[in-house]
């Protein structure tokens, strides 16, 4: 079914938006009806393409939060600034079309087969695909062994937090907050280093397969700590979001 | 500005080439430094796409749409595919 | 055409009473957007140095005897190829008619050479007169790396792209041999007032 996935023309297409879901005060999750979707894997993304009434295009990516098999969602983050991502947490609703062409990508995706132990490393709404990987783990029922490393600023700014706290059998969820930390917290509260991967990360005799995505500051400095640590480079699969105020 | 990577123009290349092409190997024609397509650096902000080696920053692939058409430079790569 | 998107639209400011002085094709914006083809580059300013010549033939300063030529505050538009526009906007630098003067040299072209490898050309003709400067303070304050700093060419009179940031050098030459965006289909001169984006225009 992926093959096929893969080798389908990629067209333009309207989408409905059915639902609007509010993760955090900047991020919301949109939940769309795509009448022609084909399917995706864990980890792929999507191109949404906006138009205004004097022509102009405006087109930007966004990973697919759900898992294969659910209905298609993006989550978005509203970036201060931002042409195209306000309208979509602000200006969409339910029952507004979106044009979108998808799903995208086949470098940063998991399927079961690619076995684990699975390190998942978050910056920010770079979570996105990778709760994508965990649901689709949970939906076939497999058994590999997860670490998500979470980087966000604060409490407030962790997206799918509910469903993060109560993770699945095998799966570990660590947060760093790296701007502000609630009282009595004992999680850690610094930027990602090389001392906290060293903490979290599976040891590299395991054979892991990593997973980093997120701005490309935090990407570029897990990867090249995991490499250091002994991760062959086709072991850790990166997606930079370039940069955000996420992590 | 932070370069994104070869990630975020998947739907670009498949326009372009008729495939996915994110996993796609690649060799910089002047450093040599081999990754797949999702590593390279993309810079999408600007007259055009631009496509950069990770380490010595060479030009790798440049898309350009001139009114309708699109012109493509891949003549940084050694390697493509 | 795709289906508009309700309720999207582009940021825009309303040009008002200054509609004339926006191009066709162009929008006002109050922002200053940043677009690069490349990673930023940061050069210490003890290592810094900026020339004007042919061949063997070069005029060079390092940045202190750079900043000790006689410099202009200017106030002018610059307008964007990716079709924003910005009006007002204030800069200091020195003028190219002063670097070509103390130079002793003139086109009839010239080839901008910056950090990072990109280029651009320009006929000489369009860089003197008071037409373009290379400047290093933008609203008062030095210019900022992701928009050229320490020093970039300013030719408000065209596109904003033959305003090349990280500019090191002027090469004068006979031949009008196209740079970086040219190269790939920009147009060889850039008159935003002729809409001349692309090659052909």
């Amino acid at each position: 079914m992926a093959g096929t996935a893969l080798r389908r023309r990629l067209i333009w297409q309207v989408a409905k938006v059915s639902a609007v879901t509010t993760e955090t005060a900047s991020v919301r999750t949109l939940t769309l009806d795509v009448p022609d979707w084909p399917g995706h894997q864990a980890g792929q993304h999507l191109d949404i393409r906006l138009t205004d009434e004097d022509g102009y295009v405006a087109e930007r990516s966004y990973s697919i939060a759900s898992a294969p098999g659910e209905p298609v969602a993006i989550t978005v983050e509203r970036l201060e600034d931002g042409e195209v991502s306000p309208y979509l947490t602000d200006e969409l609703r339910a029952g507004d079309d979106l044009e979108l062409r998808g799903p995208i990508g086949g470098y940063f995706t998991w399927e079961p087969e690619d076995g684990g132990p699975l390190l998942l490393l978050a910056g920010g709404s770079g979570v996105v695909p990778l709760r994508s990987i965990l649901r689709y783990r949970e939906r076939t029922g497999s058994a590999v062994p997860v670490r998500l490393l979470y980087s966000s600023r604060t409490l407030d700014d962790v997206i799918y937090r509910a469903e993060l706290d109560q993770p699945a059998r095998g799966v570990e969820v660590i947060h760093a907050l790296t701007r502000h930390q609630p009282p009595g917290w004992a999680g850690y509260a610094r930027r990602v280093d090389a001392a906290l991967l060293g903490e979290v990360a599976w040891p590299a005799a395991e054979m892991p397969l990593a997973y980093v995505c997120g701005p490309t500051s935090f990407v570029e400095a897990v990867s090249q700590a995991l490499v250091q640590s002994g991760y062959p480079p086709e072991r850790v699969k990166t997606e930079r979001f370039g940069a955000t105020g996420g992590t | 500005m932070e370069a994104v990577d070869g990630n975020a123009i998947g739907g670009l290349l498949v326009e372009v080439f008729g495939t996915e092409m994110t996993g796609a190997a690649t060799v910089c024609g002047n450093c040599g430094d081999a990754r797949p397509v999702a590593g390279l650096a993309v810079y999408l902000r600007a007259p055009g796409t631009i496509v950069r080696c990770r380490t010595c920053d060479s030009v790798l692939m440049a898309f350009v749409t001139v009114r309708d058409r699109m012109c493509v430079d891949l003549l940084g790569l050694a390697v493509l595919g | 055409m795709s289906p508009v998107s309700r309720g999207f639209h582009r940021r825009r400011q309303d040009p008002g009473e200054n509609a004339g002085r926006i191009p066709p094709g162009q929008y006002l914006t109050k922002d200053f957007p940043v677009l690069s083809a490349g990673p930023t580059p940061h050069t210490a300013l003890d290592r810094w140095s900026f020339s004007v010549g042919r061949g063997g033939q070069q005029k060079t300063w390092s940045w202190a005897e750079f900043r000790a030529l006689p410099s202009q505050d200017v106030t002018v538009d610059i307008h964007c190829v990716t079709k924003w526009s910005k009006l007002d906007t204030s800069w200091q630098g020195v003028s190219v008619d002063t670097l070509l003067d103390l130079a002793g040299h003139d086109g009839p072209f010239a080839l901008a050479h910056c950090d990072g490898g990109y280029t651009t050309n320009v006929p000489v003709a369009d860089l003197t007169g008071g037409k373009a400067w290379v400047a290093y303070a933008y609203d008062g304050q030095p210019l900022e790396p992701e928009h050229g700093g320490p020093a970039r060419l300013l030719v408000p009179h065209l596109y904003f792209w033959k305003s090349a940031k990280w500019v090191r050098s002027l090469e004068l030459r006979d031949t009008n041999d196209p740079g970086f965006w040219e190269n790939y289909g920009y147009h060889i001169y850039g008159d935003p007032w002729r809409e001349q984006r692309y090659a052909g225009d």
